[in-house]
């Protein structure tokens, strides 16, 4: 906690913008609505975890900043700017999914398409080869630059998402569940990789997951989104009995054990990720 | 001659300087068709298409045998019918599970109607054939002015559209997120892909397409994972296939596509050896992978 204290006042005197800000924002579908009265600032360097069961719209949030979903009412500005398709200032780490074993790619290639693979036509800027090396480089993937994606383990294609997601220098990152199908050496590495990040260079992190465990470390402030509502704050405020009971309407007990957060009692419909995780870190800590 | 034996009528190099002489459209022709076959079939495959060049090159037939039984131009009825299919494919199957189920419902009815229309057709049985197994001789030069048309069109949209497109379909989540118009892409694709199965049928005919626009790419990504390398192999192999196989068929009775259908096939499989082997012999660094792992996490 304490080494986080001067970052952030260093980020205060510079009177930076929020990188992301959402102002009374509501999302819904038809009649069912995910949430509402959502208002949120991430300020450069911050690490902000989104979490929430499956289907309390943590995928449609992602895809509301991406611009790829319009709120149904509210504002949301991506470094001072209305959401649109294709904004530079985010990088983007998808839902982990494994390559196929013949994609025609390797891991140089992916990061490049981070970099250009949008573009139209087939010139190419100067320094293209050096910035791809440098963000293998800086997530130590560089050993495996020229290796076909689909024959690197899953934390490694991880790895070299993460390189591709900050190749083209974003001021947020934003990652949707980047852990599942982890092991928990791979989830520490990629965890590590993204904290370094926004120490080093200020860049916002929003965190997509289920689990609160793998991120406890580096977590500032937490949203959680669920049966429509929301909380925001630092995760001892959030992740509270009390808190998570509110958003539920059923009692909720969160236990800290060894320094971990586990939550028990969430209702029968959103439990099972939390369960599933709960049962596999339990059985690997023994 | 009176009654050659299987193999003088498989292979024939009597009179070769002169046949060579009067193929000189179709190699040209050729040559154009593995190129332009080439580059498409490394985005059949990343797409995981086959299947659906296959039903596009049926329902060019069907489009083709139509015309010939309406005495229209047979080049334009199997452009109608593969560009048919292939929006068709393209607007309907987004999804991998509905694509396959569209393209199994496509393929019979484009394969039916075309045999319908060839056993209505009164004209020469050769052009029936033709349709379906290739021909060589056949390239005239308006033919061969159509084909070149053709592949320009297909070769320049592929070079403006490469890169997003090449991201689209490895890649379509992250694409969309970087403001790739993949569902629009994903149209353009399609026609580029019918105009290209279109050509193919001309030559190859509507059963063999796959050995053009499918293979070619299949055996490149077996050795290498260097996009640049699969692109430039692919055409080479297409362009062999489809060159080599016409310098064989020239002096036979037999039509081309069991040529080319036979050099594309050992392609691959010289490519599947080479790749297991290299699979084996250690692609991957595997000693330098744990180090570097702990070097990340540090």
């Amino acid at each position: 906690m304490d080494e986080r204290e001067p970052r952030r006042r260093r980020v205060g005197t510079r009177l930076t913008a929020p990188v992301l800000e959402l102002e009374d924002a509501a999302l819904s579908f038809g009649r069912r609505e995910l949430w509402s009265g959502l208002s949120l600032r991430v300020e450069p360097g911050e690490f902000v975890a989104v979490l929430g069961a499956n289907g309390s719209g943590k995928t449609s949030l992602v895809r509301a900043i991406l611009g790829l979903q319009r709120l149904s009412t509210g504002t949301l500005r991506v470094a001072g700017q209305p959401p649109r398709r294709g904004a530079k200032d985010i990088g983007y780490v998808p839902q982990q999914r494994r390559f196929d074993q013949q994609t025609p790619l390797r891991a140089r290639d992916l990061v490049g398409q981070g970099l250009d693979g949008h573009r139209w036509g087939l010139g190419r800027h100067a320094g293209r080869s050096a910035r791809i090396a440098a963000a293998l480089e800086s997530v130590g993937a560089g050993e495996f630059a020229d290796m076909p994606i689909g024959l690197l383990s899953g934390g490694e294609q991880q790895r070299v998402r993460i390189a591709q997601a900050l190749v083209a220098d974003p001021r947020l990152l934003l990652c949707d569940e980047p852990l599942l199908s982890l092991d928990l050496r791979s989830q520490r590495t990629i965890t590590t990789l993204v904290d370094r990040r926004r120490r080093e260079k200020d860049t916002a992190v929003v965190f997509v997951t289920h689990e609160i465990n793998p991120v406890l470390p580096y977590v500032d402030r937490v949203l959680y989104l669920a049966g429509g509502k929301f909380r925001t704050g630092t995760v001892d405020d959030v992740l509270t009995s009390g808190t998570l009971s509110d958003l539920y309407g059923v009692p909720i007990e969160v236990l800290q054990v060894n320094g971990r957060i586990v939550v028990a009692g969430i209702p029968e419909a959103d439990e099972s990720n939390h369960h599933e995780d709960d049962v596999a870190v339990g059985a690997k800590h023994g | 001659m009176a009654e050659p034996g299987i193999w003088e009528r498989v292979f024939n190099f009597t009179d070769y300087g002169q046949l060579l002489a009067l193929v000189h459209n179709s190699l040209i022709a050729g040559a154009v068709l593995g190129i332009v076959g080439g580059l498409i079939s490394t985005f059949v495959m990343m797409r995981d298409m086959p299947f659906a060049v296959h039903s596009i090159s049926e329902l060019s037939f069907a489009g083709a045998s139509g015309a010939l039984l309406l005495g229209a131009n047979v080049v334009l009825g199997s452009l109608t019918g593969s560009i048919l299919a292939a929006l068709v494919i393209g607007l309907l199957g987004s999804r991998a599970r509905d694509r396959n189920s569209i393209i199994g419902v496509l393929m019979p009815f484009g394969l039916g109607l075309g045999v319908l229309f060839l056993a209505l057709y009164k004209g020469r049985s050769g052009n029936k054939f033709g349709l379906l197994t290739g021909q060589i001789v056949a390239v005239d030069t308006p033919q061969l002015s159509w084909l070149l048309a053709t592949s320009t069109v297909v070769v320049l949209a592929l070079a403006v559209i490469w890169r997003p497109l090449a991201f689209a379909s490895t890649d379509p989540e992250l694409a969309a997120g970087r403001g790739v118009p993949v569902a629009a892409l994903s149209s353009v694709f399609m026609v580029l892909l019918g105009l290209t199965v279109a050509m193919s049928v001309q030559i190859v005919g509507a059963l063999l397409v796959l050995s053009v626009v499918c293979t070619p790419a299949a055996a490149a990504m077996r050795v290498t994972a260097s996009p640049r390398l699969v692109t430039l192999l692919s055409v080479l192999f297409a362009t062999g296939s489809v060159v080599g196989g016409i310098l064989l068929a020239l002096g036979s009775s037999i039509p081309i596509s069991p040529y080319v259908t036979t050099i594309s096939f050992l392609i691959y499989v010289v490519c599947r050896i080479a790749g297991a082997r290299r699979h084996r012999r250690g692609w991957a660094p595997v000693r330098s992978r744990g180090r570097s792992l702990a070097t990340a996490a540090r």
